[in-house]
């Protein structure tokens, strides 16, 4: 067994996040809101419609309007070209993100109508949903969609026995020593509310409260990156 | 505060129990925190924010322009471009309408000036019952985004009255960011669009009027 301390291939501290980090506000003009957001060699663009009137009429909620998230990797995000199209891995992110969004929306105002958010990965290198989640709420904001709140997503994991923030690919997927590795994707609100966790692999119950504060403490820095781009774009607004 | 600035959602606006929450704002214990992303304005106590994007949404006394989409034995439904259409019904028509003549007043594919009268669960209703209400027959429609209405009407219609004075157009703005532009001539509703969209483009510009005035001077010579 190995007792070493994992020492981070790009050089990166361990609670460094990939850079760069770069939001973009409204670059999708048909859309009522859009974003994009990058972090390190990720790419996620959001794109946001509506609210509008849900289709099919059987979906309808009278009581308030719906969230609708659809997560997409493109064919040429990754390096072997993957099938395009939904799988199961996309349907899931599609519902994770549904739920990381849906305590901070306000859609008391819209019955039967449905706002529907499609977030699509251009360039993927290891914690996508994240940059989905952090696209996808800054593309909300600028719908105008009304909410309480902002959310921030970042991921942290396990390499072997050690806490790292921000898992790239090769951390994620390739890793293998000891304890092999464990991504746990995490959302919060601005107010440090957990809206998402995700784990699958072992943890104790300490270190998994140590990551929670890592996550935390990044998702800090990602939301004043949101809230800056928002800030800034007003000028620029088509 | 006297600035107007920018917030995005969850950002505290005002602390202290001075304020109250207007539209697109929350109380939460003593602070004025806001729903949504625009510029937060504060009057007479009174913090709103100003939505800066979005879809329009219908409000009871506003003047928009749509297209009808279906004729019903009583009535007109009329697309205003937001997720619920518009009711017109055959009793908010200012004159006498034959049971089987409603396509006479308005057939399916015409433009319509309307008013919206209110807002229930059902849908919105629509009404002709004012000056300047109906079917348009002639002159040219300009879409703009609908946060830019306001830009275009400005500062109690100085910027709408100066466009119409300059180009000689007859111009009613649909708040749903449909513009009607009538004129005697093409060259003029022409003329009109393209100051509508010069403002719709420059409406970040401070002293947006003025900066108009001056750009009409320079498309006389």
């Amino acid at each position: 067994m190995t007792t070493k301390e994992y020492k981070r291939k790009d050089g990166r501290k361990n609670d460094e996040m990939r850079s760069p980090i770069v939001a973009k506000i409204g670059i999708i003009p048909n859309a009522d809101g859009s974003a994009m957001f990058q972090i390190g060699k990720t790419i996620a663009i959001a794109a946001v419609y509506g609210p509008k009137k849900m289709h099919p009429q059987h979906s309808q909620n009278p009581e308030k309007g719906t969230l609708r998230c659809t997560y997409n990797m493109l064919s040429f995000s990754v390096e072997d070209r993957i099938r395009p199209g939904p799988s199961r891995r996309s349907t899931e992110i599609s519902k994770i993100t549904e739920w990381a969004l849906e305590p901070i929306v306000i859609l008391d105002k819209y019955p039967n109508m449905v706002v529907d958010v499609h977030i699509n990965i251009t360039q993927a290198d290891a914690g996508t949903r994240c940059a989905g989640i952090n696209a996808a709420a800054m593309a909300l904001a600028h719908a105008g969609i009304p909410m309480k709140d902002m959310v921030s997503s970042v991921s942290v994991g396990k390499m072997d026995k050690t806490l790292v923030l921000d898992l790239d690919k090769y951390e994620d997927s390739e890793f293998k020593d000891g304890e092999g590795s464990t991504d746990i994707p995490m959302s919060f609100t601005r107010s440090g509310e957990i809206t998402h966790l995700q784990l699958d692999g072992k943890i104790t119950k300490v270190q998994l409260k140590e990551a929670i504060k890592m996550a935390k403490k990044a998702s800090e820095e990602i939301y004043e990156i949101q809230k800056k781009a928002l800030k800034e774009s007003v000028g620029e607004l088509k | 505060m006297s600035e107007r600035k920018v917030v995005i959602p969850g950002e505290v606006i005002e602390k202290g129990n001075d304020f109250l929450p207007g539209e697109g704002t929350e109380k939460r214990g003593e602070e004025i925190v806001a729903l949504r992303y625009g510029l937060a304005e504060e009057s007479n106590r009174l913090v709103k924010v100003i939505p800066l994007s979005g879809v329009y949404n219908p409000r009871r006394g506003n003047v928009v322009i749509g297209k009808v989409e279906l004729i019903t034995f009583n009535g007109w439904v009329i697309d205003i471009g937001t997720a619920e259409n518009a009711f017109l019904s055959l009793t908010e028509v200012p004159r006498f309408v034959n049971k089987d003549g409603l396509d006479e007043v308005m057939d399916i594919g015409d433009m319509a000036v309307i008013k919206i009268a209110g807002i229930n669960k059902r849908g919105v209703d629509a009404t002709i019952k004012s000056r300047g209400l109906g079917r348009i027959d002639e002159g040219l429609i300009v879409s703009v985004n609908p946060n830019k209405v306001p830009r275009i009407i400005g500062k109690e219609g100085s910027m709408i009255n100066l466009i119409k004075d300059e180009t000689r157009c007859n111009i009613t703005v649909g708040q749903n960011g449909l513009v009607w532009i009538k004129g005697d001539k093409i060259e003029d509703e022409l003329y009109a669009k393209k100051a509508i969209l010069f403002v719709t483009e420059k409406s970040f510009t401070s002293g947006l009027t003025e900066e108009v005035k001056k750009w009409f001077e320079g498309g006389k010579k």
